[in-house]
């Protein structure tokens, strides 16, 4: 874990409100994995705003963080520019599993929980089959860095504007059918996650989530960020930041 | 180089600056950047007699200049402390104060007397906290109560011991007095203010407990008075905290009357906060011809 200042050497918008960083932090970059996140701080606020990692590139020492702009915060953070510094803290949290023995994998994001499924499209390459929602073609995001990473892409948007009109979900059900995979993965809003975690269990797949929370230190010290958990013992408030923010779906209660 | 070291209670700490108890848990966290041996001391996370698992989320909510938390005290009890937490800590060269949190008089005595005969340096007695419905705030807000609690937990104990004060009261002085006349040998403050944040499009409240208690540099001016005002109306030493984020925030507590502090969510915004706080307070001695912070403890010279 580092926290510093560190130069923002690209900057990109994905979409009107989707902003794409790439950050030179060798340190970070050589200690992070895929999933986990980083503590940005916004000028002119008080806490620092988790972000999940998009990319990480250990050979050129840089990170890429993509997020969108919800609040008066992350809109503060959009108005950086290159070669403006960020303090950023991490990298933080357990990342997903990264198994090279399996043969298939389905990731799924939504919306803005897609970036974080990049890096490990590019852990898992042809064995990936990444599946994407968002609501309109405008919004949709990353699609040539899935293509690019190796894995097979399945776009979805609610109204039909590219790929499949439906939901991730939808989608999800079929490839499971057409190929039951080892694990699926998935970031995207709670009722989204929801869903994905209802049908790999019906399906008997293993599936592992990544959940985001109000958070304040983003270490596990304050106690802030509780999510409830229930591995088999009784129902508990673990923390998005210290036990996740990726987690077993089994064991995540909605 | 100023000297900075303090004596608390007959405890020496080689700083003044001390983790607030429920910002930096028991320092695992932070070690990675920097040993814990750089601080004064750690108040660790406030400790109940049973496994507390706390409020539902969302348990934060950011504020101008600071948050709101409803986190309610979530810990593993005084077996995990006492059996995981503080053998670990006892090793890092740092003074230990440990928060304890009782949600009745019985419990609050029971606590302090399973930290009889440890290595913690200090108890914190927590009669203050707005997140939890029993005890907590309960005892804090009534200057009777308060007292009661301080004694018990005065008979119970043979460590030097503080308690924590409330600022939502009418007379703060007012409670300060009765928990020093009942034993206290030292009080800290202030704890967190209570408030509230609502989601103006969901019209709900932010944090699922309503409300919760406000910190950071926002209370800073509020905490600066009431220490400024209890170490004028008591005769034992104050603990002054609340929002203090930079060396001049901790120079200005002290002239105000403290002389110990405590540093908490400054922590959030900066992981490094304790530790640049400190060097912080080192320049601002150099500069002023400072060579002992001891120097400045209660050195406001108001109008």
């Amino acid at each position: 874990m580092f926290q510093n200042k560190y130069e923002i050497i690209k900057k990109k918008m994905l979409s009107y409100d989707t902003v794409d960083f790439t950050v030179k932090s060798k340190e970070i970059s050589n200690a992070a994995a895929a999933g986990q996140f980083v503590h940005i701080s916004a000028p002119g606020f008080f806490l620092r705003r988790p972000i999940s990692i998009c990319e990480i590139n250990k050979a050129e020492g840089t990170l890429r963080i993509v997020f969108q702009v919800r609040g008066k915060g992350t809109d503060a953070l959009s108005k950086l520019t290159e070669g403006k510094a960020l303090d950023i803290l991490g990298p933080l949290g357990n990342g997903f599993t990264v198994d090279k023995s399996f043969n298939s994998v389905i990731l799924v994001g939504g919306g803005i929980g897609t970036p974080p499924m990049l890096e490990l499209a590019k852990e898992y390459k042809a064995q990936a089959r990444v599946i994407t929602g968002f609501k309109t073609k405008s919004l949709s995001i990353l699609s040539d860095d899935f293509n690019n990473a190796g894995a097979k892409l399945f776009e979805c948007t609610d109204d039909g504007t590219i790929g499949r009109k439906g939901f991730v979900t939808d989608e999800l059900r079929e490839q499971i059918k057409i190929k039951k995979p080892d694990m699926v993965f998935a970031c995207g809003p709670v009722v989204m996650l929801k869903g994905v975690k209802k049908i790999c269990e019906e399906n008997k797949v293993m599936c592992e989530i990544s959940l985001e929370e109000r958070m304040a230190c983003g270490v596990g010290a304050c106690l802030g960020c509780a999510v409830k958990l229930d591995k088999g013992q009784g129902e508990f408030y673990g923390h998005v930041c210290k036990d996740g923010p990726v987690f077993s779906s089994e064991e995540v209660v909605f | 180089m100023a000297k900075l070291g303090v004596n608390f209670l007959g405890v020496d700490f080689k700083n003044p600056i001390v983790t607030a108890s429920g910002a930096y848990g028991y320092g695992r966290e932070y070690e990675s950047l920097y040993p814990l041996s750089r601080l004064g001391g750690i108040s660790t996370k406030g400790t109940t007699i049973k496994v507390k698992d706390g409020n539902p989320p969302p348990r934060i909510a950011e504020t101008p200049m600071g948050m709101l938390n409803s986190v309610g005290l979530q810990n593993g009890g005084i077996d995990k402390f006492l059996s995981y937490e503080l053998p670990n800590l006892i090793t890092k060269d740092i003074r230990i104060i440990a928060n304890i949190a009782g949600s009745t008089v019985e419990e609050c005595a029971l606590l302090a007397e399973r930290l009889n005969g440890t290595k913690v340096d200090m108890i914190e007695l927590n009669i203050s906290c707005p997140n939890v419905k029993q005890g907590g705030a309960a005892f804090g807000t009534d200057a009777k109560i308060a007292g009661e609690v301080t004694r018990a937990v005065r008979d119970a104990s043979s460590l030097p011991f503080m308690v924590k004060l409330s600022p939502n009261v009418t007379s703060i002085t007012e409670i300060a007095k009765s928990v020093e006349a009942n034993g206290a040998d030292a009080v800290s403050l202030i704890n967190t203010l209570l408030g509230m944040r609502i989601d103006v499009n969901t019209r709900r409240p932010v944090l699922k407990n309503n409300v919760g208690g406000l910190s950071g540099p926002a209370v800073f001016p509020i905490a600066v008075r009431m220490v400024w005002q209890v170490s004028n109306a008591v005769n034992i030493p104050v603990c002054g905290m609340g929002g203090i984020s930079s060396g001049e925030d901790a120079v200005e507590m002290m002239m105000a009357g403290a002389s110990l502090l405590q540093v908490g969510a400054a922590i959030f915004n900066d992981a490094y906060a304790p530790v640049k706080i400190i060097d912080e307070m080192n320049e601002w001695c150099d500069k002023n011809g400072v060579s002992d912070i001891n120097e400045i403890i209660g050195s406001v010279k108001p109008w």
